[in-house]
């Protein structure tokens, strides 16, 4: 009867997950329509060198890796910032008014958001253009053909979206912190910012540890919508919104060159797999509490 | 739980900012709070400007004029939006409902200390999490040996199970559901299904009703599936309509029985395309503003509901 039951679900993760990790072996091969996935020839590693004698290689896995980066410490620090803050606010009403508007973007889908960011970039007509630079007396900027801006535009972007996500999850633990910690440190006359250090941080430590190790696990692979969908595909920008995830998309479904890109997906794979073990590893050894397996 | 009211970690009448500081965080909160909004605003007034003002003025808070024309046109002839509507409700209603029961029924054998398996099917579905065949044997299954293309099976099939749900409704029967309950239903002679059914999933509510509303909002907002997957007009959804206007405003006036109409006798179809673009974006996240206050309350429940520690 157990067997009944877990049967529809069964399913689901074998067509969806297992029989395409078996598909891997694409990577490998020269694939044809003709002789189909299994008949094709083999061709050892030829895609993937192939795929490392593009410039590309390089770019998407600089990108990827330096833009997740940053997105982990950003939110790490500012989520934290704003629950200790948010804590601070003892009108709940207010606090509650706070919390909720600040996790209105977490529910809008990148399309959405890619809309709003264009109401403020669009070159012909965005606010900034038409509004804001020549109030300021500056010269317009065309932000869908400007590089530079990018990786601090992107930056915002995902810490907008995700700031009520991960606040809440870090408010939620600082109020589950005894009361009586802090009224010892008031006795003792711990100032508030001491009492943020010495007490709150250490005791949310885990939860903190915990967050940060699920992004770093996942630091091979990018927020495929953020990437898509923000900077509206403008080819100028490929060099600094290029991540492995857009490559993969646009080398397959795009170009149609199977090769590279089922090499180029493999490879953040096998390399996002190592990259879990290796962090639930280090946590593992720091405490052993922490660590997620 | 708690964690749903913000309650102050100190209470205490004396532990509190310097009367200087604790408005420095209130106006610092109101400034992002704000942050959170103008941009909405934004779309929102450029909807409702008047086409030859945005040409002028480009988009901005206070336009000079306004004009509902934006949604007379939508509403003019609003086959495409109603049919996109359709295909998210039922895809999001449909796909929520055979996720919920099919990963409450996976999880229910592996939360039994007597399943002999147990920890091989947990490991089974936690796998998924680490490691993925990435999107080419992904997509050539869909598209070739199940053949779903251009389907709404393809829209919802991707999303149904998803692992660190399953873990979470796990450990929420592990810890919550007294197993003497579950030994004396056994006893007075009821099946497995008859136990997961009558008692097992009315004592989950809660822990259901979360992943309830983490399931309705990724598929409603998922966009990724459409791109990949539908290349017809007929299963296009909310979310991919608004992707197709953005790249291409003239979609919609092509998909326009009006235009088409205008077209046949040789005319030329205007129609204020800037505001439409953004009048677009209104009616599509329309649900979603008001459905994700009551959201945004179960979800911070859902937060304390269960670790996933496995």
């Amino acid at each position: 009867m157990f067997y009944l039951m877990m049967l529809p679900a069964l399913l689901v993760l074998l067509l969806n997950n297992y029989i395409p990790m078996f598909g891997i072996i694409i990577a490998f091969k020269n694939i044809n329509y003709a002789d189909g996935i299994l008949a094709s020839p083999w061709s050892g590693f030829e895609n993937f060198k192939y795929l490392f004698m593009t410039s590309d290689a390089w770019i998407i896995t600089r990108n990827t890796l330096l833009y997740n980066t940053g997105f982990i410490i950003l939110n790490l620090i500012f989520p934290l910032a704003f629950a200790l803050m948010l804590n601070e606010i003892k009108n709940r009403f207010l606090a509650k008014l706070h919390q909720t508007i600040m996790f209105l973007p977490y529910f809008l889908s990148m399309v959405v958001i890619s809309y709003l960011v264009f109401a403020f970039l669009s070159d012909s007509n965005g606010f900034f253009n038409k509004s804001l630079l020549p109030m300021l007396g500056l010269e317009k900027v065309n932000w869908y053909f400007t590089k530079e801006v990018w990786p601090y535009i992107l930056p915002f972007v995902n810490t907008w979206k995700s700031m009520g996500y991960y606040t809440v999850i870090y408010m939620a633990a600082i109020i589950g912190i005894d009361e009586e910690y802090y009224e010892a440190a008031t006795i003792d006359g711990a100032s508030k910012l001491k009492q943020m250090f010495s007490i709150t941080i250490p005791l949310i430590m885990p939860i903190i540890t915990i967050m940060t190790l699920l992004q770093v696990g996942r630091i091979f692979n990018a927020d495929f919508g953020l990437f898509f969908q923000v900077p509206r595909e403008s080819g100028v920008l490929f060099p600094v919104t290029n991540v492995i995830d857009t490559y993969v998309y646009r080398t397959f479904l795009t170009v149609g060159d199977i090769g590279l890109s089922s090499a180029a997906g493999l490879l953040q794979s096998v390399v996002g797999f190592a990259l879990v073990f290796l962090s639930n590893w280090v946590v593992r050894r720091i405490n052993k509490d922490n660590a997620l397996f | 739980m708690a964690a749903s009211e913000i309650s102050t970690a100190a209470s205490n009448p004396k532990n509190v900012l310097p009367k200087s500081a604790s408005i420095g965080v209130h106006i610092f909160f109101i400034i992002y709070s704000l942050l959170c909004i103008i941009p909405l605003l934004l779309v929102v007034m450029v909807s409702i400007t008047d086409e030859s003002a945005i040409v002028r003025e480009g988009y901005s808070f206070l336009p000079s004029a306004f004009s509902t024309e934006a949604y007379e046109f939508l509403f003019k002839d609003p086959t495409s939006i109603v049919r996109a509507y359709g295909v998210s409700i039922l895809v999001t209603v449909l796909g929520t409902c055979c996720s919920l029961i099919i990963m409450a029924l996976y999880a229910y054998p592996i939360s039994r200390p007597d399943f002999p398996h147990a920890k091989f099917f947990t490991f089974f579905v936690f796998f998924t999490m680490l490691f993925n065949g990435g999107l080419v044997p992904w997509y050539l299954v869909y598209v070739q040996v199940l053949d779903v293309k251009n389907t709404l099976i393809a829209l919802i099939m991707p999303l149904i199970v998803a692992a660190f749900f399953v873990l979470i409704i796990r450990t929420f029967f592990q810890t919550t559901i007294p197993s003497a309950v579950l030994e004396s239903a056994k006893i007075d002679g009821a099946g497995e299904m008859t136990i997961f059914f009558k008692i097992v999933l009315p004592l989950s509510l809660p822990v259901m009703a979360t992943v309830a509303l983490f399931q309705t909002l990724t598929y409603w907002n998922d966009w990724f599936l459409s791109l990949v997957f539908i290349t017809k007009e007929a299963n296009i959804s909310i979310q991919y309509l608004m992707y197709k206007t953005m790249l291409n405003i003239q979609y919609l006036a092509n998909n326009s029985t009006a235009a088409a109409a205008i077209r046949a006798q040789g005319g030329e179809f205007r129609f204020p395309s800037e505001s439409v673009r953004m009048a677009m974006v209104i009616v599509g996240i329309g649900p979603i503003i008001f459905a994700y206050p009551f959201f945004q309350k179960y979800f911070v429940k859902g937060l304390t509901v269960g670790a996933v520690k496995g």
